[in-house]
């Protein structure tokens, strides 16, 4: 190690970049890509909500908020969780954060010892594991590929040890959209009563699912209040990547550690996107539907087309992505990822950036307008024929 | 029903194929609601949305919106006076409305003069109208839920996680 690098925080130098950083530096700057890379909606936020900040701007609303966030909002999402049988105290229990992001890292750290462990469920969205080693755990690799990528109750269990701390679980997922069947879930829920861990469940994208999927939260079992840690947020439901709003909801004396932390590294989430947020939740639902329909539309699309090029596939029952392996062409998930960028011009996510499981997958986001889809469709089509893309 | 009319409404172009697959239905139950729709009148033609103010010429291209106030016939109503307008080429859209007058007339003409030439000439003098009031358009912002002055930017990163 140089001098200058032993200015740096080991830990940090050890940490890899994200894998996508890679496909990002290949196609910046270049129009004539069409990207399914994206992890968010192509709709802006509902103009309802865009116009509610403008409201609370206008109106001098600048300031910090309370670092629980406001406590309307937190009255809002106590309601809305009540949905899906979470029943949560808006004053202890629910934490407003800077995206979900935040709020992952900051629950980590509130669980974590050196030394313990915890199952992630792969393939997973990037920042779990790299937040997860950065409390100096030992990270246990829980790949579901075998299983579809559905984590089974079996499955986990077979990796729990007396150091296991912690589960973490997306459902619908990213990158695979894939939803974690109720009996199934049910089933884990007994695992983590039974071995006294905490399950972390990032259900983000809870509200994207098709084809009349029910969303049931692991927090919702009996008895799972003491066990679970709820993970939500604004970002892909509402069209709001880009306020960042997310939140925990988590029993009160877990939240009074969590609650310190991001009191001390973010004081609370940015005040016009929380009024956003809050409208969003009263009046965005009609809005939020058509967004989902218009995304079931497109997942159809996606799953015929590649099913149509022979692509096996498991039909993901939400999110906006579709996950299809690719091991028969003989590449790898990034030199089909690098082929399909330089020679095709269309730009998609290796599986290998998700968990060194999902090696042989690509992840294929399906929120770009109908005529690009098509298009990257056709030329991933002849691709896969070996044909080269017509000039 | 309503998702493949939705779905046409947005995009007359797809094909009953293509609307199958999105909607998972069969592509002869989409053929099929799509005939119903025809043959009931719901869908009435497929047809270009044309931005007019973006044509070469556009300076060849005027639109007024007309109020009229008329006294309704016996028997009739406003029908049979609504029909006399409506038949006129020049008329784009005819409403009857409540509240300050009667018909909302849209009228598309070349020019200034022709448009005000025609209210004139052919619609104040109607038997039944009592008065008109012509307003002319002169921008567009938004029209059948098409906003006409956006630029449409994809302002996303290319990848992201």
């Amino acid at each position: 190690m140089n001098e200058r690098q032993d200015r740096f925080s080991a830990k940090m130098l050890k940490t890899p970049p994200s894998g996508i950083r890679k496909f990002f530096d290949l196609i910046i700057g270049r129009d004539d890509i069409i990207s399914l890379g994206v992890g968010e909606p192509d709709f802006a936020t509902p103009w309802v909500m865009r116009e509610e900040a403008y409201y609370h701007l206008e109106q001098g609303h600048t300031s910090y908020t309370s670092n629980w966030g406001l406590s309307e909002l937190r009255e809002a999402i106590a309601e809305y969780l009540g949905r899906y049988d979470l029943r949560y105290d808006p004053k202890k229990e629910i934490l407003i954060t800077v995206g979900v992001s935040e709020a992952v890292d900051a629950v980590l750290r509130s669980i974590l010892n050196p030394g313990d462990e915890i199952i992630v469920a792969e393939p997973c969205y990037v920042s779990y594991q790299p937040l997860a080693e950065l409390c100096d755990v030992k990270l246990v690799r829980l790949d579901t590929v075998p299983t579809g990528f559905i984590p089974t109750a079996e499955a986990v269990e077979r990796l729990i040890t007396p150091k296991t701390k912690a589960l973490m679980l997306c459902s619908p997922s990213n990158p695979t959209g894939r939803m974690i069947p109720a009996a199934e879930l049910a089933k884990i829920a007994e695992v983590v009563k039974r071995h006294k861990i905490w399950v972390l469940s990032d259900e983000v994208y809870c509200e994207l699912r098709y084809d009349d999927h029910k969303h049931v939260s692991i927090g919702s079992f009996p008895g799972m209040k003491d066990y679970a840690i709820v993970l939500n947020g604004f970002s892909k439901a509402f069209a709001m990547t880009g306020w960042r709003i997310g939140y925990v909801a988590c029993p009160a004396d877990l939240m009074a550690q969590v609650h310190k932390l991001h009191q001390y590294s973010s004081i609370c989430a940015p005040i016009m996107s929380q009024y956003a947020a809050l409208e969003g939740l009263k009046s965005g639902a009609d809005e939020v539907e058509k967004m989902r329909v218009s995304y079931q539309q497109r997942r159809n699309l996606m799953v015929s087309a590649f099913r149509e090029m022979g692509l096996p596939l498991n039909e993901p029952e939400g999110a906006f992505y579709v996950f299809p392996d690719i091991r028969k062409t003989g590449l790898s998930s990034e030199a089909f990822a690098t082929k399909l960028i330089n020679e095709y011009k269309v730009a998609v996510v290796p599986g290998n950036v998700f968990g060194a499981g999902s090696e042989g997958f690509i992840r294929c986001c399906y929120a770009t307008e109908i005529g690009k889809l098509r298009e990257a469709l056709r030329r991933m089509r002849l691709m896969l024929e070996g044909k080269p893309l017509d000039a | 029903m309503q998702e493949i009319l939705d779905l046409l409404q947005n995009d007359a172009r797809l094909t009953a194929e293509e609307i199958a697959t999105m909607t998972k239905k069969s592509v002869a139950e989409v053929k099929d609601t799509i005939a119903k729709l025809e043959k009931d009148g719901i869908i009435l033609k497929y047809a270009a949305i044309v931005n007019q103010e973006k044509l070469p010429d556009e300076s060849d291209h005027v639109r007024a919106i007309i109020e009229i106030q008329v006294t309704p016939e016996r028997e009739h109503g406003f029908d049979a006076l609504a029909e006399r307008i409506y038949r006129f080429p020049q008329v784009k859209s005819l409403h009857l409305m409540s509240g300050g007058y009667d018909l909302q007339v849209i009228i598309e003409g070349k020019t200034l003069k022709e448009v005000a030439f025609f209210v004139s000439e052919k619609l104040a003098t109607l038997s039944g109208v009592k008065s008109t009031k012509t307003h002319f358009v002169l921008k567009t912002y938004k029209e059948n839920d098409i906003v006409y002055v956006d630029s449409k930017k994809d302002g996303r990163e290319g990848v992201t996680a």
